[in-house]
């Protein structure tokens, strides 16, 4: 690259603005240029349109027409949208907690196997996923029904007399959202527990820290960035998935993410299923800015 | 090798988990051997879904278009993912919260509002449906969760390694490749793991973006629920899976024997 | 900059067409003429092979709808290559074939959606001169209200929502909708996913149609489907037989359909035709506007109505088929299931679903109520 010529011998603790201008832009038009376009292009574009969309009305026919309005908008403040939306939230909560606890013991372990296994072990987590989400949950299906192999496997051993009700409940709607959900949280978690200096622990234990303490003071807070991915890419995604809960749960309520999809597939109200639609992104908005809040502290002076 | 007691007890935790992510698998090659073609219950065995299988032109032609579909929109998210990461932790520029932010909302879209969004962008432009539209779609959907990842491998990384690299002469491109990639290289195979998982599952956008002569494997699967999915599928899974992890297996002998 | 203006404008439009709002609606409606001179290339499948047909036909149909083997008859007859495309609910085809301009020749959609798709403009009539099996169909069940003249639409086939009971485990007898509150049912009904046929169900019980949209009849018809909410194990419009079948439900309100597939596994199901009355719902094949190639479409629908090509479909797909010529041919076993063929006088008095307009809102609310009620 030609800009390696320009490059300044003034150096290690300058600000980056008075670094060479010409070789820091270069780096920012490869590194940021890229996604901007692209998600500008195919992601904020096609955005716009529902966006367009929410201020419209429903056609009597379920087509789309004039006046503007902002009344999808307002319809949604109502107590049953809250309620769906608090039932949504709280099943993604729930899910991300469970996540993270049986998730990160397990990263952790992964992450200090031997060097040769990591990749293996790694591997092994995601494999099982790139097998068919309907023929898996399916399968969970044949696990936990009264007949299933659980309640029969339980029964043989003489451990229940009854079977379990373990399908269409909510255990099985966590069952099925834990299961889909841990890789989102392990993968992140172990690439951030797996750049973990063990001098640091080490440099603790020497300081007399337990080891509770030592996992506490400085395991936890060096991987916090790990669990703040980990943790948004399993509430985020939680928080509209419908799927898993319609299944196994018995389609028995109305999330969110039902609401938004029986918007455009039944009632064909796309005016209110767009209006919907970008409240969630607004109040995903939201919970970013409290991540990136928080966060800011910590990374936000390395960054100038 | 010995293990402390932690360390066994971290083994055996990591066994059960394994256990609970491979339960449900198990079930899948199971029923694969299952006579009755409803997957409900199990009704004997045969291996005739295999034989089946290799006769379909339809499945295979799917998966084929799955795979090439997952394998260009893994590299190109992940690249693009990981450029803009790095440079999101490299770079100080106008705008870089509110990119920050808006990279998260794909993530949060409704699919099904995604899925009919990008149809109707497509359609505007005169771009005919195909894998051309599924591939900048699945890009689409995967690039946030890359970026995510990476970012937080490169929370808290040393900046001035990079510097140092810089001031004795590297490019950024020199410093990216020698320096930056060989740390963030865990979270950067992280991530391409979930892009290509995403991808491979993906229903709801595809269909709507999908052309009458691409159509993916779970779309094929998802056509079939209403008269029971074949077991032929999950003869395809298994197979899937044990070419999977002998290719995994075989890597990782050779990779070992160079050592 | 004005072109890109413009451009942009374009794609505001599109969210407009996509919905077809009144201005940019029927497009190339106005051309439905042009394929009318040469009418004995789509005759009887018997005519000349491939006369006056393109080489080419985009078909999309409801998954698990038509058998393969029908698509490769008709390709081999007529030398026409059939690019077939699936899709699993109406809105889903609605919004592709909205978008899509022109890529597909032929698509099928449910009653309750053909006045919505004439009304915006999305489908061209047939001509009928084109279809001479047209014919074969028996007469309740074209000429409906939804499309008097059948100038749109032309029936393909149907599917009732009945009921059924394992009487080997549920002792109790059930004749009617209303006897789905039975407390004795706690935890045992499977029901299709579908808010327009359980509240029809629902306001069938109480008397009223399954298309009322008086807001107090509404009403009345929630609180009384909360009440039903116990005794419902879970909702599953894909595949509730598989709940039938492995023993976790003992009733069932699901497609005919889904009935006689489980009754194939555990024969103890028994059909009950509820003392209220079925619906039923039929699929019909519409041209898209703007189809390129819709005579050649309007030969595929002919050849699909010839009787041993429609048996033949029946034979995989076990729906109401409305041809009369056809129903000579299929199986007795098939005929006789009331599950998928209910009797005559069960079909003099069934409700078809109609297109409910601005109540679909309504419906929509109730139904969150309903689910969210615990």
């Amino acid at each position: 690259m030609k800009s390696s010529v320009t490059t300044s011998p003034v150096r290690t603790e300058t600000p980056a603005a008075l670094k060479p201008k010409r070789s820091r832009d270069y780096g920012r038009l490869w590194t940021i240029g890229p996604v901007v376009v692209w998600m500008g292009v195919l992601f904020l574009l096609p955005l716009l349109l529902v966006l367009a969309v929410s201020f419209f009305s429903r056609s009597t026919f379920g087509g789309i027409e004039p006046p503007l309005t902002a009344n999808n908008y307002i319809r949604f403040f109502d107590p049953l949208y809250y309620k769906i939306l608090w039932v949504s939230c709280v099943l993604a909560f729930t899910t991300t907690i469970l996540c993270l606890f049986l998730g990160y013991p397990f990263a952790y372990v992964v992450a200090r196997a031997p060097v040769h296994l990591r990749n293996l072990l790694l591997l092994l987590i995601i494999v099982p996923f790139w097998t068919n989400s309907l023929i898996r949950t399916y399968a969970w299906i044949v696990l936990l029904r009264t007949e299933g192999v659980i309640n029969t496997v339980l029964k043989a051993l003489g451990l229940i007399a009854e079977p379990l009700p373990m399908l269409y409940n909510e255990f099985a709607v966590l069952t099925g959202l834990v299961y889909t959900m841990l890789p989102f949280m392990v993968l992140p978690l172990y690439a951030s527990i797996e750049k973990l200096d063990k001098a640091y622990l080490e440099a603790a234990a020497d300081l007399g820290a337990t080891s509770w303490q030592t996992f506490w003071r400085v395991t936890v807070p060096l991987t916090a960035p790990g669990i703040m991915a980990g943790s948004l890419l399993v509430f985020i995604p939680s928080l509209g998935l419908f799927f898993i809960p319609d299944l196994m749960g018995g389609s028995k309520a109305v999330l969110i993410g039902n609401l938004i999809k029986n918007q455009f597939l039944t009632a064909r109200d796309w005016p209110f299923g767009s209006a919907a639609s970008i409240i969630l992104m607004a109040l995903t908005l939201l919970f970013i800015g409290g991540y990136l809040a928080v966060t800011k502290d910590k990374e936000g002076k390395g960054l100038t | 090798m010995r293990l402390s007691f932690a360390g066994r007890l971290g083994a055996v935790y990591a066994a059960l988990i394994y256990l609970f992510l491979y339960l449900p698998i198990a079930i899948l090659i199971l029923y694969s051997f299952n006579k009755s073609k409803l997957n409900a219950v199990w009704t004997g065995f045969t291996v005739d879904w295999y034989l089946k299988l290799f006769h379909n032109s339809d499945v295979l032609e799917a998966m084929n278009t799955t795979l090439i579909v997952a394998a260009v929109s893994t590299l190109a998210s992940t690249m693009i993912g990981t450029l803009a990461a790095v440079g999101m932790y490299r770079y100080h520029f106008r705008g870089k919260t509110a990119l920050d932010a808006m990279l998260y909302l794909p993530i949060v879209i409704p699919e099904i509002v995604m899925g009919i969004s990008m149809l109707a962008f497509f359609a505007q432009l005169k771009i005919p449906l195909g894998y051309l539209t599924l591939i900048a779609a699945h890009i689409t959907f995967s690039v946030p969760f890359v970026v995510v990842v990476v970012k937080a491998r490169l929370a808290g990384f040393d900046k001035s390694i990079e510097e140092a690299a810089m001031d004795l002469g590297a490019t950024p491109w020199q410093t990216f490749v020698k320096v930056t990639l060989p740390v963030i290289a865990p979270g950067v195979i992280a991530s391409a793991l979930l892009a290509f998982t995403l991808s491979v599952d993906d229903v709801i956008i595809s269909f709507f973006v999908a052309g009458p002569t691409s159509p993916t494997l779970p779309l094929k699967i998802f056509s079939m629920v209403k008269f029971g999915v074949s077991p032929e599928i999950n003869a395809l899974s298994t197979l899937m899976l044990m070419v999977t992890l002998l290719i995994v297996v075989i890597a990782e002998r050779i990779r070992l024997r160079k050592s | 900059m004005k072109k890109r203006w413009k451009r942009m404008m374009g794609i505001g439009l599109t969210v407009l067409g996509l919905a077809a709002a009144a201005g940019c609606g029927s497009p190339s409606a106005s051309t439905p003429a042009d394929g009318g001179g040469s009418p004995q290339a789509a005759g009887s499948p018997g005519g000349q092979a491939g006369a006056g047909l393109d080489a080419e036909l985009n078909v999309f149909n409801w998954s698990e709808y038509l058998p393969e083997s029908v698509i490769k008859k008709f390709e081999e007859k007529y030398g026409v290559k059939v690019n077939y495309t699936t899709f699993s609910s109406n809105e889903e085809m609605l919004a592709k074939v909205a978008a899509g301009g022109g890529i597909y020749d032929l698509t099928v959609a449910s009653d309750y959606y053909i006045q919505p798709m004439v009304k915006q403009g999305m489908i061209e009539p047939f001509d009928l001169n084109n279809v001479p099996n047209f014919k074969n169909l028996l007469p309740e069940f074209v000429n409906k209200e939804f499309d008097p003249g059948n100038k749109y639409s032309i029936p393909y086939m149907g599917n009732t929502v009945s009921l059924a009971v394992n009487t080997e485990k549920i002792k109790t007898e059930i004749a009617s909708y209303q006897d789905l509150w039975k407390p004795e049912l706690k935890g045992q009904i499977v029901m299709v996913d579908d808010q327009r046929f359980i509240l029809g169900m629902v306001l069938k019980s109480l008397g009223y149609s399954a298309n009322d949209t008086d807001p107090a009849h509404l009403e009345q018809a929630k609180q009384k489907m909360i009440e039903l909410m116990p005794n419902i194990k879970a909702f599953d419009s894909d595949s509730p037989k598989t709940l039938m079948i492995n023993g976790e439900v003992n009733v069932a309100f699901v497609w005919g359909a889904e009935i006689a597939l489980a009754q194939r596994e555990v024969p103890t199901f028994q059909t009950i035709l509820p003392k209220e009355g079925l619906m039923i719902t039929m699929d019909n094949f519409v041209i898209p506007a703007g189809a390129k190639h819709k005579k050649t479409a309007e030969a595929f629908v002919n050849f699909l109505l010839d009787p041993a090509i429609s048996a033949e479909i029946a034979d995989s797909f076990p729906y109401i088929n409305p041809n009369k010529e056809a129903r000579t041919m299929i199986d007795r076993a098939t005929l006789e299931n009331i599950a998928i063929y209910p009797p005559a006088e069960e079909m003099n008095r069934v409700e078809g679903l109609q297109d409910i307009g601005d109540a679909a809102k309504l419906y929509d609310r109730i139904w969150s109520e309903v689910k969210s009620a615990q």
